[in-house]
Parts: structure tokens; sequence; C-alpha cells
């Protein structure tokens, strides 16, 4: 090929001639992210008005807090409140631990092909929608045809209503999400753990120590980093919700403790149409979420550690 | 630990078992490492046992069922359910009507990916920096679910196809994973290509993309398992029982919902029960796609998720 233009200077006409191509392609791509992404929060403001479905956004007449108010009188704000920190909460208690002990277990594991099949199986559920797992669970937990419970009458107890009483219902939910996410979360933690200097674990042999003392002492110092930037996120999220989740294993029988933030909203806004109402509970949500993202981020940095911004 | 690291410099030694280590194990370590194998196990079987479960009751007679005889095992062997999902024509048209939709979100994200990703890699773009903040801004900060629904309702996306795939078909994770995949390709690449006074698009299409096709395909999967089991934008934006995907005629059948009534309520209604067989092989008909797709799905998708995390 001849060169036709060995050097180029950065002149303002060949820096366009060079780029227009660039920014051509990203049009669409910039496009999608005014339209899908930050129009609607344009659309916001309804928090802060007397919208309905015969209204414009922009032509409802303004009603200040009215929403924030009115959402705080009611009960089943704070049971959907209650129930999204009490959720999330005994999910970071158990589901937070679970992947970096487990990911620890299969560092440990001395048999490779082993390890690999261990692997490829608890990544699996992550891919399975919450449609499918509550599938499986109703089919699984079943009062009187599902496994577990057929398990149980063998060995004489009693059946265990997992998803139709209050009680049950809570450690399902929780335990249903371990059992998805679990070995899914372990692969931040496992590349962490490739990264740790082999000088170390051989400085920690030389020096006589035990499995369990490198584990202490070598693997988990390594993996700080990793725990604390998950920690802070999980932090953030502390007031977040999923809505796949809750909503596909609610029914009527348990709304008392598995109604959450997103699936309230989506009960009041879209079912009711009490639109207002409920884009001021999904913005006390952000802005709470927000608000906690940026507290665990400074508690981190100030105790010494990267945080994520 | 011992075991495992050396094991990983020793893997081109021909050693016969692949634990083989140069150490000479103790017999407590030896024990530890077979407790270690034995939560393993345990493990597996605890992420199986639900699939197998469901998969023996869609091959058992419905007597079976009730007669609480079926454990992980089909009883009474019988196609019946399955043969019942696919007399129901409304769930065969669902499942070939997601398939459609899948392979066109995957084909518009994979397109809008590319378009996003590769011009960010370029230094000197102006205005690079602001774009790139704008967009990750919007992973830590979204308008929430009713502001989107008014907005879908304004553009007349309700209830129109186009809303299963224009709302979604951008993911800025996926975006990360790629465009720090282009940044390690050479940049002296890019430069003999542009000496040789080929343009971006050329430089995209003949070396970015023939260079990365792996993670392209990691992508493309993420993407079609996202579009498969997409649940919340069908059960929001779309009331069309022709276009309910999968995912949303699933939660209907497990739920013993008929199609209006998820659309007008969601208490538990009175709707004709699907047996519990019917429900397994519906159970397992939307999971199939997924497992076939698994094995490439996971020689991949490590490298797709540790980099997003490095750079996310």
């Amino acid at each position: 090929m001849v060169r036709t233009n060995p050097i180029r200077r950065r002149s303002g006409v060949s820096y366009i001639r060079k780029t227009w191509m660039l920014y051509a392609m990203l049009a669409l791509p910039l496009a999608f992210f005014v339209i899908f992404r930050y129009i609607p929060m344009t659309n916001i403001v309804i928090a802060f008005k007397e919208y309905n479905m015969f209204r414009t956004v922009w032509s409802a007449p303004w009603v200040g807090w009215k929403w924030f108010s009115k959402a705080l009188g009611t009960a089943d704000f704070f049971n959907a409140l209650r129930n999204t920190v009490t959720l999330n909460l005994l999910d970071l208690a158990v589901g937070f631990p679970a992947p970096i002990m487990l990911a620890i277990l299969l560092n440990e594991l001395a048999y490779r092909r082993f390890k690999k099949l261990t692997q490829t199986v608890v990544y699996l559920p992550h891919f399975l929608s919450w449609i499918i797992i509550s599938g499986l669970a109703l089919q699984l937990f079943a009062p009187n045809t599902g496994l577990v419970n057929m398990a149980l009458a063998k060995i004489g107890r009693a059946p265990i209503h997992f998803l139709d009483s209050s009680r049950g219902w809570v450690p399902t939910y929780i335990g249903l999400g371990l059992w998805q996410s679990v070995g899914w979360n372990t692969i931040i933690y496992l590349a962490a753990i490739t990264g740790i200097s082999t000088e170390l674990y051989e400085a920690a042999e030389v020096d006589g120590a035990s499995r369990l003392r490198k584990i202490w002492h070598v693997t988990l110092p390594g993996l700080r980093p990793t725990i604390v930037t998950l920690l802070i996120m999980s932090l953030g999220r502390i007031l977040g919700s999923e809505f796949d989740r809750p909503y596909a294993m609610r029914n009527s029988l348990v709304t008392d403790v598995a109604d959450v933030i997103s699936t309230y909203v989506y009960r009041v806004g879209i079912r009711s149409n009490q639109f207002s109402l409920a884009s001021a509970v999904g913005l006390f949500q952000s802005v709470v979420c927000v608000f906690f993202l940026v507290i665990a981020n400074s508690i981190a940095r100030r105790s010494g550690e990267r945080g994520i911004w | 630990m011992t075991g495992s690291n050396i094991t990983d410099t020793d893997r081109k030694s021909d050693s016969p078992e692949p634990f083989a280590s140069r150490v000479v194990k103790s017999r407590h370590t030896k024990r530890v490492d077979f407790i270690i194998a034995c939560v393993c196990l345990l493990l597996i079987i605890v992420c199986l046992t639900p699939m197998l479960n469901i998969f023996a009751r869609s091959l058992s007679s419905s007597q079976a069922l009730i007669n609480r005889r079926v454990f992980l095992w089909p009883v009474d062997f019988t196609w019946e359910s399955y043969q019942f999902v696919f007399k129901d024509a409304s769930f065969s048209r669902s499942m070939i009507w997601t398939a459609f939709l899948t392979v066109v979100c995957t084909i518009v994200s994979m397109i809008m990916t590319v378009l996003c990703a590769y011009p960010l890699t370029y230094g000197n773009l102006k205005g690079r920096q602001v774009i790139n903040t704008a967009i990750i801004l919007t992973m830590y900060f979204s308008a929430g679910t009713i502001p989107n629904y008014i907005l879908m309702r304004d553009l007349k996306l309700l209830n129109n196809p186009l809303v299963l795939i224009l709302p979604g078909c951008l993911s800025v994770f996926n975006m990360i994973v790629l465009r720090s995949f282009f940044y390690s390709i050479p940049e002296s690449l890019r430069e003999s290509a542009e000496l040789d006074g080929a343009n971006p698009l050329v430089i995209l299409v003949r070396i970015f993309l023939p260079l990365s096709t792996s993670v392209l395909a990691t992508l493309a999967l993420f993407y079609a398992v996202g579009r498969w089991n997409g649940f919340s934008d069908a059960l929001l934006y779309m009331t069309t029982p022709k276009y309910a995907p999968i995912q949303l005629k699933l939660y209907q059948i497990i739920n013993n919902l008929s199609a209006i009534e998820t659309a007008q309520n969601e208490g538990i209604a009175a709707a004709p029960m699907a047996s519990e067989g019917l429900k397994a092989a519906s159970v397992m008909f939307a999971t199939l796609p997924i497992l076939l797709v698994y094995p490439w799905l996971q020689k991949y998708f490590i490298a797709g998720v540790t980099i997003g995390a490095v750079k996310g």
C-alpha cells in the first residue's frame, strides 16, 4: 500500500476528517442513553405533582411534598420499607461471607478436575431466571408432594410451609438467593486469589504455617481490597430492591413479609394508577441508596481502603 | 494451598495424578483434602437436586405425583406433561416468539455495544471524558419504574413489541467489558492501519472485531440469556398476550393465572389449575435453552466478569 499521509498534524480539518466517523458511530448509543436513560429522569418531577393519566407530566400542578407525607402515613409503605431492609440485611449477613468462604474452599480443593466440575455446577443457577427458580422452588417445597417435605415425612417430621407461611418464606427466600448467587460471586474472589503472590505462601510455608494460618495470614489479607469494594457496593444497595426475585416468589399468603419497595411501587403505581405516589416512593428509595453508597464509600476511604471512586 | 500451588507450576509434567506434588503430603493434609472434597460434593448435590427433581416430575405420571412417589427419578415414565405443553398453542407460540426476540435483541445489542465501545477507545476523541461519565452514571442512577413507564407510554411503546427490544438494548456493563478488551489490542496495529489510510470503520471491521471474537461471543450469550430470562419489562409494558415472552407465560402457568388476571391483579385466582406435571414440564422447556448454551457460556464468562470487575 502507498502511504498517502504519513504524518498528520492535528489541525482542525484533519481532526474532523479523522474522527467524524467515530462520532457517527456514537450517535446511536448516545441517542439510546438520552432517550431511555436521561429523559425518563425528567419524569421524576411527577413525585412533586398531581399527576394522572389525563395530564401530561408538565401540565400537572405542583403539590410539593404531598406524596411523600402521604406515603409516610401509610402502613403499607412502612411494611414494604421494613421488609426491604430486613431481607437485604439477611441477604448481606448470609450472602456476603458465603462466596468468600466458598472461594477459599475451592482454592483449597486439591483435585483439579473436581474443582472444575464444582465450579461449572455452582455457577449454573446464576443463569436461571427468578421465574424458573420460583417454579423449581414451588415444586421442591410443595407442602404435600414436594421433595423436601416428602423427605421430612420419611424421617417422621411434620411438613414445613416453606413458601406459603410468613415464617417459612423469609428463610426460603434468603436460601434461594444464596443458592442462585453464591457460586457466581466466588468468581471475583477466585480471580483475586490468583493475584496473590505465591512467594507469600512459600514464605509462610518456610515459617511452618499451617493451612489455616496461611488462609488467615495470606489469603484473607490478599482478598481484603476486593471484600471492601464489594461490601461498599452491598451496603449501597441496602435499601435497593430487585423486582423479579420477590415478585416471582411472593403469593397472597405472605405479603406481610414479602412486599418490598419495588413490588410496592409496581402495585401502587402500575396496578392502582397512583403514579405520583409510587414515583415519590421510588425517588425516596434512590436518594437513600445514593446516600448509603456515599457514606459506605467515605467510611472505607477514611479507614485507608480504596473505595469505589 | 500446598497442593494446588505446586500442581499449578507442575502442570506440564506428566504426573499420573493431577494433584501429585513434590511434597509428600502428611496423612492429616490428605484427610483435610478429602473433607473439602466432600463439602464440594455436597454443594454439587444441593445445586443439582432441584433440577433433577423437576426433571423427574415432568416425566412422571400425575398419579405418581399425587401419591408422593416421585423423588429424583421419573416414576411411571410418561411424556404426558410434555404433550400437554405442546398442545397449549399459546405456550409453543411464546417459545418461538421469545426465541425470535432473543435473536433480534442480541443482534441489535451487539451492534449498539460495539458502536458505543469502539469510539471510546480513541484517546484523543474530544468530549470522550464527558460521554464516558454520562454513560457510567446511568449505572448508578436510574429514573425508576414509574418514570420509565411514563416514558414508554409517551413514546407509544406500550404493548409494542419494540418495547422488549429497545429499552434494554445496551448494557453499560457489557460495553465496559468490550471496551476493556479493545484497550488490550496493541495501539501499534491501529496506528499502522491508519498510516495505510484505513478509516476507523475499516480498522474496526478488519482488525478489532476479528481479534475479539471470544469476547463478542461471551457478550452475545450474556445478552441472549438476559433476553430469554427477561420478565419485568414484559410484565410492565406488555399486556398483549400474543407478545408475552416465555418468562411471563411461565409465571402465569406456575401461579395458576390466566393472562388477563396477571394484567389486572396479582392475587391467586381460581383459574383451572395446571397439573403439577405440566408446570414441571413448562419449567423444563423454559430452562432447556439456557442449559443448551451453558457449555459455551461457561467457557468464556469468567474472563468477562473479571474484566468488568476490574474496570467497572
